[in-house]
């Protein structure tokens, strides 16, 4: 098979691939040939581009799930049950790599990560330790108030509080990725993350109460 | 997007396997299977009209194995004979089952060797895999009768919390009874299936299903034909026979005296369940067991046995809030609770949900059937073509076993599926050869409190100091929830030999013997599919090719050309035919002789990438908004 040629040419870098199929050219992130219609593996383009999306952090999700849903509809393998095996297994990796994309990006912390490694300014350490004194001093603040809360509309309020505290801290994000400050970023997603923990915890307080 | 306009499907491929398929629910207590044509499902019924085969198979001593209402039947004069609930059976070990022990009516045999467990009924051991294929045997032998056809093709339904070993264990019976499986379907989906396209509904629904052995709860949304599962949990080994042993335990305790033999057990459970059945619409009843050849009356009123199964009920809503919980949803969010499984009849039950999610529960599609009617939709989907797509999750996460019994999850449950998912692991000794992989299911930190679905080693490791080795184990789920693993070591890029043993799983050879003693024509159904294929390989490589043809006829020259049509022609006459190997020759050959044409269209698509007239300018421009 002859080696995937790759354009690098100014205003949207795309490669050209042979079609296993017919093997013409087929563009290296299309999802089918457009000479033989052949569904195609999928290739080395980033999340975003495989669900067609802008690499940007304000996206909600319903626009996430309308794209996902589109090219699901086209590649997942239930839809190539009738063709050649060899068809199907190419559409099961095609529908496994949309899988990915739309895990990582449905999630606002995980498409923060995401876009942050994208950017060349990944979270240090998987983001397990604070270094920022003031976020520790936060941190350890709702922590004592979740520890105390010694009734089940207490930790409610405290669940409830870290929610809200969520939606600013992923406003602060979008904001901080639109002015490309990745140092600031990183904190609001270093934030978020430990705001999504203090409200996971807070369930299992309420669900242990519950049992 | 451009590139968008070339629907899959669209190119028209031959209808080979012009034969239906059928939708089958094989349940813990009653099967059902289905058929749909052009979007309307239909229970195949037999004379009497009854949709329900009880999933009961009686092994006389000569002849073949009865399966339904007569093996039911046959539950009163030769309980011994009879196998029922088998479906807790599959998938599990020995040790796992000893807990049912007491309350299942078969006698399991201990295995020395491990794997699946067996059962001993009428002199014969049998595994539940077996005892499945006979069930679902029967329900292909339904089908065939009221269709008229063989039938060879089918989608089954698994509880959505069945995990990876119960599931090969209904493939593999599935496979014994003659039955390809197009595709394991959760059957709360598949409920939701049979709810969504009848109803066109549309939002967030929960499936409340609880069956004979197995409860899941699945929350979905349905969005113009997507069925997106969102959250499932349940619990295996939670269902309508623990009320019918509560029931039981109940009217035996009463009666007092010996200890009743294995056929008075299954007899008292009978007349359980025929007593939870009646209180669905009376409010008391009273009925006989026969104990030590005596009959003692039993008095049974609703608010007794609601006593009884109360709690059960309560860790079934219990699991719903959690469900609700975890995937961040309020009840009131949901726009529809559907109700699967006969146990939903249950009077309790049915207020029990209701209080849970604030609303009635849908029961207008018969709960027993519902599944089944969902699979065959599903099915005629698979092979005739549908809008609607099934987009499932992980029930369970599955990980890896690391140093000190804990568990590293490589796919959290809830995932979309298929993923695939790599974790790397490395050495922990000075030129350590080998390693040991330990694949378990499960919710729980450490590794005794989740379930082994397989060992296997990895061998041939260059010999490195400790913790150089970069060892990549990867974790792949189909669309049918089944797991594949394979490991490589990294560092030499070589795939090294993996050899798994399921924990649970048959032992191949008597797999093998199964298939061979179930299918006469076992042989002859693989050279068929197997030429099917064939053909199917050869009409795309002719497609393709006279695709190409038509896209760049000036890259052809014309003695090129005729030697391709030659070939061409050459293999379409021999796709009428049955030689499969003079078929694969000629696509061979007809792919040698156009290799040259292929690479003339690659350079010119190159050259003009070059140019800065890229063939597919207009459609990777950006990547914008979704179309």
């Amino acid at each position: 098979m002859a080696t995937p040629f790759t354009d690098t040419a100014p205003g949207g870098a795309h490669s050209i691939r042979p079609c296993w199929s017919c093997r013409g050219p087929a563009a290296g992130d299309a999802a089918f040939c457009e000479t033989c219609g052949v569904i195609q593996p999928p290739g080395q383009e980033d999340h975003f581009a495989r669900l067609g999306l802008e690499r940007r952090f304000d996206l909600d999700a319903g626009t996430i799930d309308r794209a996902y849903f589109a090219r699901q509809r086209q590649v997942h393998p239930d839809r190539f049950a009738r063709r050649a095996p060899r068809e199907a297994a190419i559409a099961e990796s095609r529908s496994v790599s949309l899988n990915a994309a739309y895990q990582t990006l449905r999630d606002p912390l995980r498409r923060a990560t995401y876009l942050l490694e994208l950017a060349g300014h990944p979270i240090a350490g998987d983001g397990k330790t604070i270094a920022d004194p003031e976020l520790l001093a936060e941190v350890m603040e709702r922590r004592e108030a979740l520890a105390e809360a010694d009734s089940p509309e207490a930790v409610a309020a405290v669940a409830a509080d870290a929610r809200h505290e969520r939606v600013s801290a992923e406003a602060a994000l979008g904001a901080a990725f639109a002015a490309g400050d990745y140092p600031a970023a990183r904190r609001h997603a270093t934030r978020l993350r430990y705001l999504g923990r203090l409200a996971e915890e807070a369930r299992r307080r309420s669900a242990m109460r519950a049992a | 997007m451009l590139l968008q306009i070339h629907e899959p499907g669209q190119t028209p491929q031959p209808h080979e396997e012009a034969g239906v398929a059928i939708g089958i629910d094989l349940g813990t207590t009653n099967s059902v299977v289905a058929v749909a044509t052009d979007g309307k499902a239909e229970v195949l019924r037999d004379a009497d009209g009854r949709g329900l085969v009880p999933s009961v198979v009686a092994y006389p001593d000569t002849g073949e194995p009865v399966v339904g209402e007569a093996a039911r039947r046959t539950l009163l004069d030769e309980p011994d004979r009879v196998v029922s609930s088998i479906k807790r059976l599959m998938g599990r070990g020995a040790k796992e089952v000893q807990a049912l022990a007491g309350t299942l009516p078969y006698r399991i045999v201990d295995e020395a060797s491990g794997g699946m467990v067996h059962i001993e009924v009428a002199g014969r051991r049998l595994s539940p895999v077996a005892v499945s294929a006979d069930i679902l045997r029967a329900l292909k032998a339904r089908a065939e009768a009221a269709l008229g056809r063989s039938v060879d093709r089918a989608v089954v339904t698994v509880p959505a919390y069945f995990d990876d070993a119960a599931r090969t264990a209904t493939r593999d019976a599935a496979r014994v009874a003659g039955l390809e499986v197009l595709r394991l379907v959760n059957e709360p989906t598949a409920a939701a299936l049979a709810y969504g396209l009848d109803r066109e509904a549309e939002g967030l629904y929960a499936v409340y299903d609880l069956g004979g052995g197995t409860f899941d709860l699945s929350i979905l949304r349905l969005e113009r034909g997507i069925f997106q599962v969102l959250a499932t949990g349940g619990d295996a080994a939670l269902g309508g026979d623990d009320f019918d042993h509560a029931v039981a335990e109940h009217f035996l305790a009463r009666i007092g005296g010996a200890a009743p033999t294995a056929g008075e057990v299954k007899l008292t459970l009978a007349t359980a369940r025929l007593a939870k059945e009646c209180l669905t619409s009376q409010e008391a009843g009273e009925w006989q067991v026969e104990l030590a050849n005596r009959r003692h009356p039993v008095r049974l009123d609703r608010p007794t046995l609601e006593g009884l199964i109360a709690p059960f009920v309560e860790r079934t809503t219990e699991i719903c809030r959690e469900v609700m919980a975890e995937a961040g949803i309020e009840p009131a969010e949901i726009a529809g609770v559907v109700l699967v499984g006969g146990a939903t009849r249950v009077p309790l039950v049915r207020r029990a949900v209701a209080s849970a999610f604030g609303r009635e529960p849908l029961a207008d599609i018969d709960p027993d059937e519902v599944v089944a009617l969902g699979a065959a939709l599903q099915a005629e989907a698979l092979t005739v073509g549908s809008d609607t797509l099934l987009l499932d999750v992980t029930p369970l996460s599955l990980g890896i076993e690391t140093m000190g019994g804990i568990v590293e999850k490589v796919i959290p449950r809830n995932t979309p599926i298929p993923v695939s998912r790599g974790q790397e692991f490395t050495t922990y000794q000075d030129g350590q050869d080998g390693m040991l992989f330990h694949v378990v299911q499960g919710e729980r930190e450490t590794v005794d409190g989740c379930r082994s679905l397989a060992r296997f080693e990895l061998q041939g490791i260059p010999p490195m100091t400790a913790g150089a080795a970069r060892v990549l184990v990867t974790f792949a789920v189909d669309a049918d929830g089944l797991l594949t693993v394979s490991a490589e070591e990294r560092t030499t890029g070589a795939r090294q030999r993996v050899e798994v043993r399921p924990s649970y799983g048959l032992a191949e050879e008597e797999m093998v013997r199964m298939l061979r003693e179930s299918m006469e024509h076992g042989a002859d159904d693989m050279q068929r599919r197997l030429l099917i294929e064939a053909r199917v390989e050869a009409r795309r490589v002719l497609l393709a090719l006279a695709a190409a043809r038509s896209a760049d006829p000036e890259l052809l020259p014309a003695d090129e050309g005729a030697a391709l049509g030659e070939q061409a022609v050459r293999l379409e006459a021999l796709l009428s035919g049955d030689d499969r190997d003079a078929i694969d020759g000629a696509v061979e050959e007809l792919e040698r002789r156009s290799q040259s044409f292929a690479q003339r269209r690659m350079d010119k698509a190159i050259r003009l990438a070059l140019a800065g007239r890229s063939i597919d300018e207009v459609a990777a421009e950006t990547p914008g908004p979704a179309a």
